[in-house]
């Protein structure tokens, strides 16, 4: 089932009422077979762009070919060719898994026979056979996000969507999906289109990474691309009892600018990279300044939203939510 | 069978399935009709010794009541159960598939016909029950049994046509009380031209609703009046057709997919 077409976009906009533009001016190139991890926080574009891309929402400028079908002319195509859980799973808590399935195949134009067997291959894929013909209502939140996942890939699409798959799941349930969706790009050549807020989904599941922000693509590549571009690790020094942070501060400030770190210890990018690590040690030792313990941390993508947007991830959710109107 | 009868028929269940699983949406429209049909009809009995009374039933003239008001609750159910597919994104599931729009309006008022219909033949078992004798006959029950689904379908796709443009279940609830002042001022209660206040008459003279219920009520207690019943027919089915097409606009609104 591998597809011969991934998702392509060019100088994809979308306003909305107050001037306001959610997306603005994103081009695209996913490959057939990859996973792409589009990474933001809350408010930055990525569940609109996925609705442009899946056809629920028509783009104020700019083209987009999914499947190799144009996302504004052809959006029956688009429709049979991709398959999307969105970010809240949209499930009826009256019906059961099963008779979500069998609706879904049904709407698909899947005979009924199939149909039958098809729900219940979904539901043994999704580990929810069990619970097949127990009410939505009655789920985990991790259910019900492996339901969402088997609808999803009820007419056997080539290209999947994923809006923020594992949000409010516990880490059980994220690593089971994970696994899922890993399985579904290796074994069965579907292109993932997966937005995020985590970076280590992004960074544990995506082949390529997209940072997104007010918007805009801020940056994209391979993770160790977008690591790599950062180069500069950070050190952090945690004091030991009786040891003045604020002098461990002076020396480790001496090799990079202060980060954030935990809130016992204090945390410089090292302004040449690893090569310093030694001096640090040197350096303390000769200052008599004594520490419980010294981390070196690569560059995380973090750092990477951090160097391209001036914010941490965590701080722009921060923005975002206190910019969201009140409910 | 084609795509579209396929598409309604799964459509259709669903919203069977969900109001029979829902006890609180199922039961209500059973038994609040009924329950104010024997109220009102023990209360009011002697309105039939007015001049002019066209029963010396109360319980036969009110038993109209109960499909009108039945109807009203399809409207409320209709309505809230689309406006919950938006709210929480049913809808787009729905929309990501190669459902048709017809197909889901119409699907979710076969539904509301399914139990529309159901509620009819309750209110009429009751009826019966209770001694009212249909002066229509047996071809009258089916008339009445048809005409009842007609209207609760009208009223069904009025309440789609709400929900879909409000796209919030409390919107379309809070219209229940509107439509039941609605109700209240017809000839529910009396034939319009014993209404004595003025204004009550006037109003109850330009409210479709008086049509509805004077329709059923006809095949009741009067036999086959064509006149009534083409009134009842007509206001059913302009009703019907206003709320359809309301329904598709709205419905094309929602759904912006390309």
């Amino acid at each position: 089932m591998r597809a011969q077409h991934g998702i392509e976009a060019e100088g994809l906009v979308r306003t909305f009422k107050g001037d306001i533009r959610a997306v603005d001016g994103i081009d695209l190139a996913v490959q057939p077979g990859e996973i792409y991890g589009f990474l933001g926080p809350n408010g930055a574009g990525k569940s609109t762009t996925v609705h442009i891309l899946t056809t629920l929402l028509p783009p104020s400028a700019g083209h987009a070919r999914v499947a190799g079908f144009d996302v504004e002319n052809e959006g029956p195509a688009v429709r049979r060719s991709i398959g999307a859980a969105l970010q809240e799973a949209a499930l009826d808590p009256i019906l059961t898994g099963r008779e979500h399935l069998r609706l879904q195949c049904a709407l698909h134009g899947i005979s009924r026979r199939e149909r039958k067997v098809r729900a219940a291959e979904l539901l043994e894929r999704v580990g929810l056979t069990l619970a097949a013909d127990r009410k939505v209502k009655g789920y985990s939140g991790g259910m019900k996000r492996r339901l969402d996942l088997a609808l999803a890939l009820a007419h056997r699409p080539t290209i999947l969507f994923l809006d923020e798959p594992t949000t409010g799941l516990d880490p059980q349930s994220r690593s089971a999906l994970w696994l899922e969706v890993a399985r579904l790009a290796r074994e069965e050549g579907v292109t993932v289109f997966l937005t995020t807020q985590y970076l280590e989904e992004a960074d544990a599941l995506a082949d390529r990474i997209g940072i997104i922000d007010h918007g805009r693509i801020v940056a994209e590549g391979t993770t160790e691309d977008l690591k790599a571009e950062i180069d500069l690790p950070t050190v952090e020094a945690i004091p030991a009892d009786g040891t003045d942070s604020a002098a461990v501060a002076r020396i480790l400030e001496r090799f990079g600018e202060r980060t954030d770190g935990s809130p016992k210890g204090v945390s410089v990018r090292l302004a040449h990279g690893i090569d310093d690590l030694a001096e640090i040690v040197r350096a303390l030792d000769a200052e008599g300044a004594r520490v419980a313990d010294l981390h070196l941390h690569a560059p995380s993508l973090d750092d990477v939203f951090l160097a391209k947007t001036g914010r941490s991830l965590e701080g722009a959710q921060e923005e975002a939510d206190a910019e969201a109107p009140e409910e | 069978m084609n795509a579209l009868a396929i598409q309604v028929g799964q459509i259709a269940q669903r919203s069977v399935v969900r109001t029979l699983r829902q006890p609180a949406s199922a039961i209500p429209p059973f038994i609040f009709p009924t329950a104010l049909l024997a109220v009102t009809s023990a209360g009011l009995t002697s309105a039939t010794r007015l001049r002019g009374f066209p029963s010396d039933s109360f319980l036969a003239f009110f038993l109209a009541f109960p499909f009108i008001q039945g109807a009203l609750f399809a409207t409320m159910n209709a309505g809230t159960d689309l406006a919950r597919d938006i709210q929480t994104g049913f809808l787009n599931r729905l929309s990501l598939t190669p459902m048709r729009g017809s197909a889901l309006i119409i699907g979710h008022l076969a539904g509301v016909v399914t139990m529309g219909f159901l509620q009819a033949c309750f209110y009429l078992t009751v009826g019966l029950v209770a001694g009212v004798s249909i002066a229509s006959g047996a071809l009258g029950v089916l008339v009445i049994l048809g005409l009842a689904t007609l209207i609760a379908f009208a009223f069904g796709a009025l309440g789609a046509f709400f929900a879909l443009r409000t796209g919030s279940g409390e919107a379309v609830q809070g219209l229940f009380p509107l439509l039941f002042v609605g109700l209240f001022l017809s000839s529910m209660n009396l034939p319009r031209n014993l209404i004595q206040t003025d204004w009550f008459r006037i109003v109850a003279t330009f409210n479709p609703v008086s049509y509805l219920i004077e329709g059923v009520r006809s095949l009741i207690i009067v036999g086959w009046d064509p006149e009534a019943l083409a009134l009842g027919f007509g206001f059913a089915l302009l009703i019907a057709a206003l709320s359809i097409s309301a329904s598709v606009w709205a419905l094309q609104r929602r759904l912006t997919r390309t």
